[in-house]
């Protein structure tokens, strides 16, 4: 199935108003001797209701788990039904970037809602339409405030997620930055006065998560000062969008920007994308920072509607000195994840809080298990490390039940040997967690 | 329209939350680390939905009519990739769950490499880049480490005037210095430029072909033999791939690193701006430094391989846009070799069939057979009746069409790209065709219709200038 209209018949009268022979004669420009003579060595081409079985089959080949405590990064949620029925509306799914604003209304409306919303989330003044990913979007945020300040440094603590540190890192080597990490203390959030040393007046950025990889809740207003007193930009991250609904918003704590990953907001899991990246930021780099961003104006006859605007920072308009190479982004994640935004509405704080709850009962029924502790004294959120006698062992225990245990920290971490950090999200009952207990005690 | 934030009013909802069944604790946190309610819209489900869908009504898809948009690929997206996209089996996987529980997702990846590198004839792919860009930006990036790795010192990028923007945009964010290389009279590269310009230090060439102008390089072979004799390395912008599939493979040309757009060549839909997929593929003397992990297969196990101590590493978490590489990979089982090939050929046949019907009615850029898309100027209507390119764009709008890309490649004035891609019957290509026509004439004999247009969409021309002079980019923030 090619999905290519024409007749034979049709092609002949094609190439006759061309004039051309054959289809063959449209290709004279690439040398002979590198036009392929064979067919391509691929496997035979499959109707409809082929393919369908072979993807059904690859599908089936994987195990959805029984019940999920793995967060670290991707965050199993519910989703409500309309997510589904808003993104897949055609419309929507089959445009390209609104660039044509007359017939892109319905996008660019869209996108600004989810500005305000996103914006309204984290405390910002400015929000973009969105990034690749959490990890992407903070490695640009590095990059962007080291081109802006004119400095070299990068401080990022340990404490963030492993794969956003290491993303950071690419982006960070071929710019010939420096990265220096700084490590935790025991209540798991950042040492503060590691951080007070490592930050000098070459410093562009701290990058910071929270809640952070061990699902601790930083304190932004206590490393605010640090940050500041030289000059440096504040750059706080997160993984787990719900968090919003319940914590202080990072913006109103001191961060110039804020990044992260929204997949948590109507998007599945997806094997890891595509999600969402967010990237807000303080009004002052409004001008600097990646991304599409939608605003609000008027048409000729003075009726309110919406563009693509503040282009002079896009590749498309200022090529190598844009201020990122973003063409497309996530706008469909964006879409599902603004939809999901209005589906909650002021809900989202008593949905975080069912989460809060459930890690909480899921960590205490941990405790009190002979041999295992919370490794961290800090707050958290809907995450948590766990340290206990054999943290394989207890993962492959709950593999075999059909269960996706926690994440093994001590594959980043080396201090953190027999580690799991446990994620508990509104999708598991009381019964799962006590099931969990009843399988590794 | 009103915005959601309008239609809002306190207590109203559009879902309901569980009962906690756990025993409720006090609140741990400390109360400085806590918020008072979050400022979202209230709003019940059914206003929700006719919300959005009033919203998309006030957009303008594939599925909505012809989109000519050049260098944008924006072709039929089939349906059954859609739906296969969607199986739970793929869609509730946790990007950690363990290697046995995911079989199915890691022979897809696996598999999909092995396609990608016979289809464009390159050693290996990588699939974690989210988006072609991003791919651009990897790409640059394997290129300095296997300098770096040479112990060679190589800072400059050539990068041709007539390139996409994000081709300088890409290479400045990779820390490279740019280097503008002239393009010839066709929109092809300067021969004499590129030799004058061509040293030691330089990295290598980024290159679109076909070029931006929808022409092969007809001087391919001497474009990367220069490059090469002096030890740097040919990139290919393969955003252009419609146009050769299954009968030309830039490996073969001698490219080293292609970056591929599954949104566009391997239909997978734009989704109003993304998600996308930028695969990058590399010759074999580059493939140690691609980024990591990589789906390997032991017997008939798939697993991913985390020692790649070469590597540049990661350039987004987790593996790529996993869900957009399903939809590729059912497009390629569906079409194989012979499909793809004659989705190429009559993709550069549709863009020549527009070229002949519409070239007495205006000028042709470049008067050759094209490739997949076909380039105009509007020099003629400035000149005749004082209607500019982006009047025709408008004015299209009324009769119902996406417009083509316009002022790009910026190399052609007042220039009009048509992409038509193969999915478009001959009698939509030749509706499209008669409506260009008509825009022609009323140009010259009412040229208000166009200035004025559009008239039958939801808003008129856009105040750009108020919006970027006073930015309003968030309700009431």
């Amino acid at each position: 199935m090619d999905y290519v209209p024409h007749t034979t018949a049709d092609q002949q009268k094609m190439l006759r108003a061309v004039g051309v022979g054959s289809v063959d004669a449209l290709f004279a420009d690439i040398p002979e001797k590198y036009r392929l003579k064979d067919l391509l060595k691929l496997p035979a081409p499959l109707t409809e209701q082929e393919v369908s079985g072979l993807m059904a089959s690859l599908a089936s080949s994987n195990t959805i788990p029984g019940h999920t405590f793995m967060g670290a990064g991707a965050y199993h949620h519910f989703i409500p039904a309309v997510v589904g029925h808003v993104i897949g509306r055609s419309e929507f799914y089959t445009a390209y970037t609104p660039y044509q604003a007359e017939i892109s209304q319905g996008i660019l409306q869209a996108i600004y809602e989810y500005q305000s919303m996103i914006a309204g989330l984290t405390g910002m003044q400015v929000a973009n339409a969105s990034m690749y990913d959490g990890a992407s979007a903070m490695a640009e945020a590095a990059v962007l405030t080291a081109k802006t300040l004119r400095r070299t440094k990068i401080v990022v603590a340990r404490s963030v997620h492993p794969e956003y540190r290491g993303t950071t890192r690419t982006y960070c080597w071929s710019n010939g930055y420096e990265v220096v990490e700084v490590g935790y203390d025991a209540d798991g959030q950042i040492d503060k006065a590691a951080l007070t040393a490592a930050v000098d007046d070459n410093t562009a950025a701290v990058l910071v998560q929270s809640p952070n990889f061990f699902g601790v809740i930083e304190d932004i207003a206590a490393i605010e000062p640090a940050v500041h007193a030289k000059g440096a930009a504040l750059v706080v991250g997160f993984t787990e969008a719900i968090s919003l609904g319940m914590l202080k918003p990072a913006g109103v704590q001191g961060a110039d920007i804020v990044v992260g990953e929204g997949q948590s907001f109507g998007n599945p899991l997806n094997y890891g994308g595509p999600y969402l990246g967010v990237f807000t930021s303080s009004e002052k780099y409004m001008r600097k920072i990646p991304g599409r961003i939608v605003g609000e104006t008027l048409d000729r006859n003075g009726k309110r509607g919406y563009v693509l605007t503040l282009q002079a920072r896009e590749q498309h308009i200022r090529r190598e000195k844009a201020t990122s190479n973003i063409c497309s982004n996530e706008a469909l994640c964006m879409l599902a994840a603004a939809v999901y935004m209005v589906s909650l509405g002021k809900n989202l704080k008593p949905l975080a809080e069912l989460n809060y709850q459930k890690a909480e009962y899921l960590k205490d029924r941990l405790a009190s298990l002979p041999g295992w502790k919370p490794v961290f004294s800090g707050p958290t959120f809907n995450e948590f490390v766990m340290q206990c006698p054999d943290a394989k062992g207890v993962n492959a225990k709950l593999k075999a039940k059909g269960i996706l245990g926690g994440y093994e920290a001590g594959k980043d971490y080396a201090d953190l040997n027999n580690s799991l950090v446990f994620c508990a999200t509104e999708m598991v009952s009381r019964a799962d967690i006590d099931q969990v207990i009843e399988i590794v005690k | 329209m009103e915005l959601i934030f309008e239609k809002s009013q306190p207590g109203r909802q559009a879902t309901t939350i569980p009962a906690c069944d756990v025993p409720q604790k006090k609140v741990s946190i400390p109360a400085t680390l806590l918020r008072d309610g979050v400022g979202l819209p209230e709003v019940a489900e059914v206003d929700l939905m006719r919300h959005y869908t009033s919203l998309s009504r006030r957009n303008f898809g594939v599925d909505s009519g012809m989109y000519p948009l050049g260098s944008c690929t924006m072709k039929y997206n089939p349906k059954v990739n859609e739906n296969a996209a969607k199986l739970s089996g793929f869609t509730d996987i946790h990007p950690y769950a363990p290697e046995e529980w995911t079989q199915g997702n890691l022979r897809m990846m696996f598999e999909l490499r092995a396609y990608l590198s016979e289809i464009l004839g390159m050693a290996d792919f990588t699939l974690q880049p989210a988006a072609g860009a991003h791919g651009e930006l990897t790409g640059n990036m394997v290129m300095k480490k296997y300098f770096e790795k040479k112990g060679e010192k190589r800072t400059k990028m050539f990068v041709p005037d007539a390139a996409h923007g994000t081709n300088p945009a890409s290479t400045a964010l990779s820390g490279c210095e740019i280097i503008t290389v002239r393009s010839n009279a066709e929109g092809g590269v300067d021969l004499d430029h590129l030799k004058e310009l061509m040293a030691d230090d330089v990295v290598g060439l980024m290159l679109t072909n076909p070029n931006t102008v929808g022409l092969f390089e007809r001087n391919i072979e001497q474009v990367i033999s220069i490059v090469h004799a002096r030890g740097g390395l040919c990139y290919c912008d393969g955003a252009n791939t419609n146009a050769f599939m299954g009968v030309n493979r830039p490996g073969d040309l001698g490219f080293d690193v292609i970056q591929l757009n599954l949104h566009k060549s391997f239909s997978t839909p734009h989704g109003c701006g993304g998600p996308g997929s930028g695969p990058v593929g590399v010759a074999k003397h580059l493939v140690d430094f691609l980024p990591y992990p990589r789906v390997i297969k032991t017997g008939e196990k798939y697993s991913f391989d985390f020692d790649c101590p070469d590597s540049i590493g990661r350039v987004k978490a987790f593996y790529g846009n996993f869900n957009v590489m399903v939809k590729a990979y059912a497009y390629i089982r569906s079409l194989g070799a012979a499909g793809l090939r004659r989705a190429s050929e009559n993709a550069v046949l549709n863009a020549n069939y527009v070229m002949a019907k519409l070239k007495n009615h205006y000028q042709v850029a470049f008067d050759r057979i094209c490739m997949h898309e076909c380039v105009f100027t509007g020099d003629k209507q400035v000149r005749e009746s004082g209607v500019h390119t982006a009047d025709i764009a408008k004015r299209l709008l009324d009769y119902g069409y996406h417009p083509p890309t316009i002022y790009f490649p910026s190399i052609v004035s007042e220039a009009l790209m048509i992409e038509p891609n193969e999915t478009e019957s001959m009698e939509t290509l030749d509706a499209f065709c008669d409506t260009m026509i008509k825009i022609a004439g009323e140009a010259k004999d009412n040229p208000k219709l166009l200035h004025d247009a559009p008239i039958t969409t939801p808003v008129s021309r856009m105040d750009d200038v108020k919006a970027a002079r006073e930015p309003n980019i968030c309700w009431k923030c």
